[in-house]
């Protein structure tokens, strides 16, 4: 098993969609939320994803494909 | 000696041991190294300072690291009284901090130090980082004197002469086939996985306090004063935040006497999204895609962006985002009135200083230190169509004279 730390940034039109729930109905996968901050027009959630490393993957490109930003929890990695 | 205590939590203040650990468990929160300010206090003098050797390593009992230090010679770099440029700006008491003299021509050189010193304390074998420029160069110089592994991820479309400045330190350098967003993912992935000291993931920690040492030489070097106004270049946002908590820690520990320095913060228009927060009044960064020539600047999604916009508003600091055309502009008036070639983020300061003079927000008689953080035979394409070209003649005196007199209508002086 695995576990990756995520960051996930939301579209407002997203904001109201529950896409984590979907994401633990649809991978096999466990979600842990550890911080958020959801307002009107934006929000973000901190969570750690648990399951195999495939199943991590698919489900990350799944999140993405629905139109939300994902991340690595430090942030953007490469730097100049 | 060092005097680090332990990580804190900068979220929810949790402290942990001095691990190679990045972030909190609770609520994956960054940590930030902590210090017994009480010992310090009572340890540090600036006659210690100024005994010691004349590299980031004077600082030694102020940074998180036991060991040997791993040192190429990163830091004390020169605090130039900027007279011409200041004329050019409007400003009487202007410095340049020249980081562009480091071993490897850029501040990175201060926090790899610190890095590849506290890894090897750690045990590791390999000192890893994602980079397209100055951290890779950095990290591949420091491993190489270290006697480290060196592992560089670089986007497979980089330039092949990007890779040059790091390649030459016989790193293992890895092209990913991917996007930006990629070599981000794959790197994060792999750092969990493997047990290397990736510089800044997770000894981030350790490696973003090597900053805090310009924080320090400016102040030493103002003739132990806070400057009035810093003006940064900010990426991630870390090496802003850090260079105030290096003047706030000289203050605590009564080696200066402190009065609130203003600390702005300069980025490229084309990525600039500390400043856009900062306009909108908000703490809540929105990542960009980045599109600038001021490549050592682009990071749509700065790690440190909330606490740089903490610094912007404790401090009365301003942001300014300037264009590409006015980096370039930048970068030739800082080398035609200063004889200092930087790079990109070089020029993007200096645009931004100009900005701040422009708008009234600069008094004229403030202490304004400009940090200029990398050199500029870097990013050398970013000024090759911008220079003049050269005056071209036949080899013969008249041929000179005409040449020179069409250029600058007026002949040059002759001897006797």
């Amino acid at each position: 098993m695995a576990r990756q730390r995520v960051k996930f940034t939301f579209p407002p039109d997203l904001i109201q969609e529950p896409i984590i729930w979907r994401l633990g109905r649809h991978f096999d996968l466990v979600t842990n939320i550890r911080r958020a901050d959801v307002t009107e027009d934006r929000g973000w959630v901190i969570l750690e994803l648990e399951g195999e490393l495939e199943e991590i993957e698919r489900g990350i490109r799944w999140v993405q494909e629905q139109g939300v930003r994902v991340d690595p929890v430090p942030g953007d990695i490469v730097e100049g | 000696m060092s005097f680090a205590k332990n990580l804190r939590c900068r979220e929810c203040g949790r402290l942990y041991p001095l691990d190679p650990i990045y972030v909190c468990e609770f609520c994956f929160g960054p940590l930030e190294v902590m210090y017994d300010y009480e010992g310090l206090r009572r340890h540090l003098t600036r006659e210690r300072i100024e005994q010691g050797p004349l590299t980031i390593w004077r600082y030694a009992d102020l940074l998180p690291a036991q060991g040997e230090p791993v040192d190429i010679g990163a830091g004390f770099t020169p605090l130039l009284e900027a007279r011409n440029l200041g004329r050019a700006l409007g400003l009487r008491r202007l410095y340049l901090k020249n980081d562009c003299v480091n071993p490897t021509w850029s501040f990175k050189d201060r926090v790899v130090s610190v890095a590849a010193t506290k890894s090897r304390e750690f045990g590791f074998d390999t000192l890893a980082c994602a980079s397209t420029g100055n951290l890779a160069n950095s990290v591949a110089a420091h491993a190489a004197r270290a006697g480290l592994r060196a592992l560089v991820f670089v986007p497979a479309d980089l330039e092949v002469g990007k890779m040059l400045g790091s390649a030459v330190y016989g790193p293992v350098l890895v092209a990913v086939r991917g996007s930006y967003d990629d070599v981000n993912r794959l790197c994060s992935e792999l750092a969990e996985k493997y047990r290397w000291a990736f510089v800044n993931i997770n000894v981030r920690p350790y490696y973003a306090e090597g900053s805090k040492t310009l924080g320090y030489e400016v102040c030493e070097q103002l003739g132990w004063r806070v400057p009035d106004h810093c003006i940064v270049p900010a990426a991630s946002g870390s090496l802003f935040t850090k260079i105030y908590k290096g003047i706030k820690e000289l203050a605590w520990l009564g080696l200066v006497e402190w009065r609130q320095p203003r600390m702005s913060v300069a980025q490229a228009l084309g990525c600039s999204p500390i400043i856009e927060a900062w306009e909108r009044n908000s703490f809540d960064i929105r990542p960009q895609r980045p599109r600038t020539i001021a490549k050592s600047l682009a990071i749509g999604n700065p790690a440190d962006g909330y606490y740089a916009l903490k610094v912007l508003a404790e401090t009365g600091g301003y942001g300014v985002a300037v264009s590409d055309e006015e980096v370039v502009e930048g970068m030739k008036l800082l080398a035609e009135t200063e004889g200092i070639f930087a790079e990109t983020a070089g020029g993007v300061v200096v645009a931004a200083l100009r900005r701040l003079v422009q708008q009234g927000r600069i008094d004229p008689d403030e202490t304004v230190v400009a940090f200029i953080t990398g050199a500029g035979l870097k990013t050398a394409e970013a000024v090759q169509d911008a220079l003049n070209e050269p005056v071209l003649v036949e080899p013969s005196i008249a041929s000179f004279e005409e040449a020179m007199a069409q250029r600058s209508g007026a002949l040059p002086t002759a001897r006797g």
